[in-house]
């Protein structure tokens, strides 16, 4: 019994230094949907074998992912807001920004479509459509940079949706795949990336009504976390991992992954 | 659904899925870890509490009795600030590590084990103190006594915090990350499943959990009546 104890202690020992045993491994502070949608299962194993990096994800909101890289908890920001991005690096958080790839928001909904938003090509004329036949719309609610995106197309509608909050606009403060299950639950209206919703398991009835409006591009970034705001970050390793993704290589490995015959992203570094 | 989650439970469990075995693994040598931590901590804290007499007694019972109720989303938050590479203690890079993890679970199972224990022993130096004072049995004879008499309940407490530990996503999410082949364990991975989408893969592991859940308890049952049986209880 003694030799059992004295084995899980050295075991939680052991734990401790899990975090230093590998020399190489960055932690990637990153949006959900590019975890969820199964990208980076058939990426990382590339570039693994490439760099020899040891890449861990953790995915959480844009918004939390930021925080967190703020706080120096992680080596590399992989996020979809391009404004809150930016102010990372003016802040010197962040050294510098790469586009990285991008694919597009859509609106999805159930079958019998409410609101009769169904091949609007605007999404902002969808959006005040859905106020005014009071359908019920779900948001992340969530600071994430979905929850951005879908706070400026309301801001494009002229239309304040927080004020119906509770009632017609149903606020989850959940992740992408949370606010999507609540969303076929109840019928409403949501919008989402297309790579989340492509992969996403449960749709019930549900389908695409809006898509292809410009205002509907989202845009992926890649930064690495600023060493001297965070000396703990490996910038020799966090490089190496950001130059394989704006390579070549990387580029097309984005570009060959598909659900169901459908490319989810579309890579655009420079 | 619950057909549909059944076959998939089967499938994981009858392909000896390698990743199922990873993250069950992980689940187990987590909590295990955290429980065992927890039962050295909260035997010792629950039987003084029981036995000895000091000022602010009561407010320390109340206190760990409270923080059985204590939201693991809160402990997750603590923890993650306290080990935060910005956090005090940041330097020691423990965050998104399982060490990270069982340091919650052990913060959320310790008080359940020091309350339960502290409730059980209370009972019996109750009953037994002027019995064993009467008969000048030292105090860490009695305290023997007791332990040895009450380990059937205490058992049990253990088994409530390990039940807590295995079954608990808010506080290891936070400060594991539920990191792919490092800090995910089955609830993480429930949780994931569900955010996919793919719903009767997350009820499966949820019933994969279940299934190792009863056979620990299965275990400890038959291991305490087959002890009986043999007079060694």
């Amino acid at each position: 019994m003694r030799h059992k104890i004295i084995r899980k202690l050295c075991f939680a020992a052991l734990c401790s230094f899990s975090s230093l045993s590998f020399a190489d491994s960055i932690i990637v502070q990153s949006t959900t949907s590019t975890k969820n949608s199964g990208l980076y299962d058939y990426i990382l194993p590339k570039a693994s074998t490439d760099t020899g990096i040891k890449v861990n994800v953790v995915a959480v909101g844009t918004g939390q992912a930021i925080k967190n890289a703020q706080r120096c908890d992680g080596d590399i920001l992989l996020v979809h807001a391009k404004t809150s991005e930016e102010t990372f690096v003016a802040q010197g958080f962040g050294i510098e920004r790469f586009d990285l790839m991008y694919n597009d928001f859509i609106i999805v909904g159930p079958a019998h479509d409410p609101a009769s938003i169904k091949g609007s090509s605007e999404a902002s004329e969808a959006l005040r459509q859905i106020a005014s036949t009071e359908a019920i719309f779900a948001s992340r609610g969530d600071d994430s940079g979905t929850h951005k995106a879908e706070l400026r197309l309301w801001r494009d509608s002229m239309i304040d949706p927080t004020e119906a909050s509770g009632q017609w606009y149903r606020e989850t403060g959940s992740g992408m795949g949370a606010t999507l299950n609540i969303a076929v639950g109840m019928n409403a209206y949501a919008l989402t990336d297309r790579a989340t919703w492509t992969k996403f398991g449960n749709k019930g009835d549900f389908q695409i009504h809006v898509e292809g409006d410009q205002k509907l591009f989202n845009q992926y970034g890649v930064i690495l976390v600023n060493p001297k705001k965070c000396p703990n970050v490996n910038a020799v390793a966090g490089q190496k991992l950001i130059d394989w993704l704006l390579s070549k290589t990387g580029q097309a490995a984005i570009a060959s992954y598909q659900v169901n015959g459908n490319q989810l992203f579309y890579p655009n570094a420079r | 659904m619950l057909t549909e989650a059944f076959s998939e439970a089967f499938r994981l469990i009858l392909s000896a899925d390698a990743d199922l075995f990873e993250i069950l693994w992980l689940s187990v040598q987590v909590s295990l870890t955290a429980l065992l931590v927890s039962i050295v901590l909260g035997l010792p804290i629950g039987t003084t509490l029981a036995i000895a007499n000091f000022p602010g007694k009561n407010v320390c019972i109340t206190v760990i009795n409270s923080l059985m109720g204590m939201p693991p989303v809160v402990v997750g938050l603590l923890v993650y600030l306290a080990l935060s590479r910005s956090g005090p203690f940041g330097v020691f890079g423990l965050l998104y590590t399982p060490s990270a993890m069982v340091i919650a679970q052990v913060l959320l199972i310790t008080p359940i084990i020091a309350a339960l224990t502290c409730q059980v022993m209370d009972d019996l130096h109750k009953e037994y103190r002027d019995l064993f004072f009467s008969l000048s049995i030292p105090l860490n004879k009695a305290v023997a006594a007791y332990l040895w008499d009450a380990r059937y309940s205490l058992i049990t407490a253990v088994l409530a915090g390990f039940g807590r530990a295995i079954s608990e996503v808010g506080a290891v999410m936070i400060v594991g990350g539920n990191i792919d082949h490092l800090t995910r364990v089955m609830t993480t991975a429930i949780a994931l499943e569900t955010s996919r989408g793919e719903l009767s893969v997350a009820l499966g592991l949820g019933i994969v959990l279940l299934a190792l859940a009863l056979s620990v308890n299965g275990l400890v049952t038959t291991v305490r009546s087959r002890a009986r049986y043999y007079g060694c209880a």
